[in-house]
């Protein structure tokens, strides 16, 4: 096992580590690719996109304002698709609605869909037809007001579980989140809308890309033992695409201001790096649920300092001499 | 809104931090005492007739017959379809530094000079006070029954897997080709009308004890005085304390090493317990999202002016 880069806290000895036949003790997600970073994706798209969208019919740029509404409501209704395909039971979807859990951040997240995927869509289909605009209006309004907790909701999604490069990460994973999500919309913007108009969206997406790598970074640092999750297999290769995507976006946007090539290319790198990162969490998750390691050690090191701070209560009952 | 939630969440949490009867807090008036397992492994012989008699009594579906070479461990681990599960633990003895193992070894498993001793151990669904499983469950599939323990409705369940990603157990999973989570029901169907279940029915040496908790404490304090008492040092209580990251376990184990050498979390803590800080940090980042939008039209306002 690796000790990390300098300054972190070298993980438990490997010899402490011990496992029942090293048999995983979490039981795995049965969240398959692409459905549910997928959804984390579309989900963070559609909701910075909403707001983004309303931004620009506020500020008269009708161009972007129709470019993110047609991408948003193509995103939620997309991440929908995705959320009924990867149930066990598709038929009953709508049980999602059978009650309002606040402890459990699926219904929550059910019922802010089921509020925001409306509006997004009526909010596209007016801008689109040009029917019944005082009712595009609001309902654009609707969508970024619920566009935000959208995008952030997801993050409390993947935390609130026992899979340990989720949860320990859940005092930064809604600023990754959201970051992603101004990312990719801004990304979007970019790659879609009028030149004259993108201006804002370059903006969000190149800040949202720069945070996004920032934070993510930060929470690997301060998880402890399970950001090397992050940092082995699939999960690492699609966090370096990822920084490599979104960082390449960035560069061009500074680099070829305002011309028309550079812009698209940047949008497109933009959207695809915070993809990319959505399915580097994903894995990342995965794979520290399989491997009891993740399970055993941290919270081994967590005995370990309670016993430290309580003195006379031993973490680790006197073993007899019984190898392992 | 998040921020809205999070306080209604935090009007709701006694009862997820609390030392609370779970039937209690989960509205239940007038109910029986709460009810659970204590499993005794020292005395276990590893002959998986619990296995057996859940997968009879409760139509379990077998689940593939393949050899492990997992000593003779070859259901590996709990699921949607093994809902008891006999570990089987072999551990060579190491002479250099074992001055009570003699007495150990012949008070765990009476193979007093074997130069090995085998642990076995039947696990189950843990019927946690703090459940992260009925916690995060949308449908409402997953409840609390009147006498304490955690089931899942199969009329209800729509297979969205969370359940599975917030067990810190690994006990519950959705079962393949059926698409909806299946676990130990802690036999409802017989303990609510006064049997036991059917594991503890069957276990032949009473190392699968089912009771009413209180009482199954009681007996799993005396067990370990008196383990402690022969020489047994490395004895140990497992779920039984309800200050744990749980609460408690509704079925607790009598444990003779460490709880991850027999698959199980050492210190497991309910994800739900961090929930309110999830929100709040949710509603922050949502708001940051919205200002960050706000401040780059502005921004792109004053470049155009400029
Ligand atoms: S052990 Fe897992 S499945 Fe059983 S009640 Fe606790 S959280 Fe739920
Ligand atoms: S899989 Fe079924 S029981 Fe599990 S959380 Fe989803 S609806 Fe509830």
């Amino acid at each position: 096992m690796s000790t990390g880069a300098r300054g972190e806290q070298p993980t438990v000895p490997a010899a402490e580590f011990r496992s029942y036949s090293g048999q995983p003790i979490l039981n795995k997600p049965v969240w398959g690719s692409p459905d549910i970073p997928g959804y984390l994706f579309l989900g963070g798209l559609a909701g910075a996109g909403s707001a983004l969208a309303a931004g620009a019919q506020l500020t008269g740029r009708a161009g972007l304002a129709r470019v993110m509404k047609l991408g948003c409501t193509t995103a939620a209704g997309l991440s929908l698709v995705a959320l009924v395909h990867d149930l066990g039971r598709r038929d009953r979807f709508l049980n999602m609605l059978r009650t309002f859990k606040p402890t459990s951040p699926m219904s929550v997240g059910s019922w802010l869909l089921s509020a925001y995927a409306p509006a997004a869509t009526i909010a596209a289909l007016s801008d689109l037809t040009g029917i019944a605009e005082p009712v595009g209006s609001v309902a654009t309004a609707v969508a970024a007001l619920l566009g935000p907790e959208v995008a952030a909701y997801t993050a409390a999604l993947i935390c609130d579980t026992a899979v340990p490069a989720w949860h320990d990460g859940f005092e930064e994973m809604p600023f990754v989140f959201v970051a992603s999500a101004a990312s990719a919309a801004g990304g979007l913007g970019m790659l879609a809308a009028p030149l004259a108009e993108v201006r804002p969206a370059r903006l969000l997406g190149t800040a949202g890309a720069v945070i996004e790598l920032a934070v993510v970074a930060l929470m690997q640092q301060r998880m402890g033992m399970p950001r090397e999750a992050y940092r082995q297999g699939k999960a690492k290769r699609f966090s370096r695409a990822a920084q490599l995507s979104s960082g390449a976006g960035v560069a061009l946007a500074v680099a070829g201001r305002g011309r028309a090539a550079t812009t698209r290319l940047s949008g497109a790198a933009l959207v695809i790096g915070s993809a990319l990162e959505r399915w580097a969490i994903f894995e990342a998750g995965l794979s520290s649920a399989e491997d009891p390691r993740y399970t055993v050690v941290p919270q081994r090191q967590r005995l370990e300092r309670r016993s430290r701070d309580r003195p006379g209560r031993s973490a680790r009952p006197p073993t007899a001499g019984w190898a392992y | 809104m998040a921020a809205d939630l999070a306080v209604d969440l935090a009007a709701r949490l006694p009862s997820l931090l609390e030392r609370t009867d779970p039937a209690t807090a989960s509205g239940w008036r007038d109910h029986p005492p709460r009810m659970g397992f204590f499993t005794d492994t020292t005395v276990c012989i590893g002959c998986k007739a619990c296995e057996v008699a859940c997968k009879e009594w409760n139509h379990v579906p077998e689940d593939g017959l393949e050899l492990t070479g997992m000593s003779y461990d070859n259901t590996v681990g709990l699921g949607a379809d093994s809902w008891r599960h006999v570990a089987f633990i072999e551990q060579p003895r190491r002479p250099a530094r074992d001055p009570g193992t003699e007495a150990t070894c012949a008070a765990a498993s009476g193979v007093a000079d074997a130069g090995i001793r085998w642990l076995m151990a039947s696990d189950v669904c843990k019927h946690c006070t703090h459940a992260a499983c009925l916690d995060v469950c949308p449908t409402g599939a997953l409840f609390r029954t009147e006498l304490g323990t955690v089931v899942v409705q199969e009329d209800v369940c729509n297979g969205c897997g969370y359940c599975v990603s917030a067990c810190p157990y690994g006990v519950i999973d959705v079962r393949r080709g059926d698409g909806r989570a299946w676990k130990c029901t802690l036999c409802y169907d017989r303990i609510s009308v006064g049997d036991e279940p059917a594991c503890a029915k069957t276990c032949p040496t009473d190392s699968i004890q089912f009771g009413p908790l209180d009482e199954l404490r009681e007996r799993a304090d005396r067990r370990l005085a008196q383990l402690h008492a022969a020489g047994v040092g490395d004895a140990r209580l497992y779920g039984r304390d309800p200050d744990d990251g749980v609460g408690g376990d509704g079925a607790f184990f009598l444990l003779l090493d460490e709880p991850e050498v027999y698959g199980l979390p050492p210190d497991p803590v309910v994800t739900t317990r961090d929930l309110p800080e999830m929100w709040a940090r949710a509603g922050v980042a949502a708001v940051a999202l919205a200002g960050s939008v706000a401040l780059s039209f502005l921004a792109s306002t004053a470049g155009r002016q400029r």
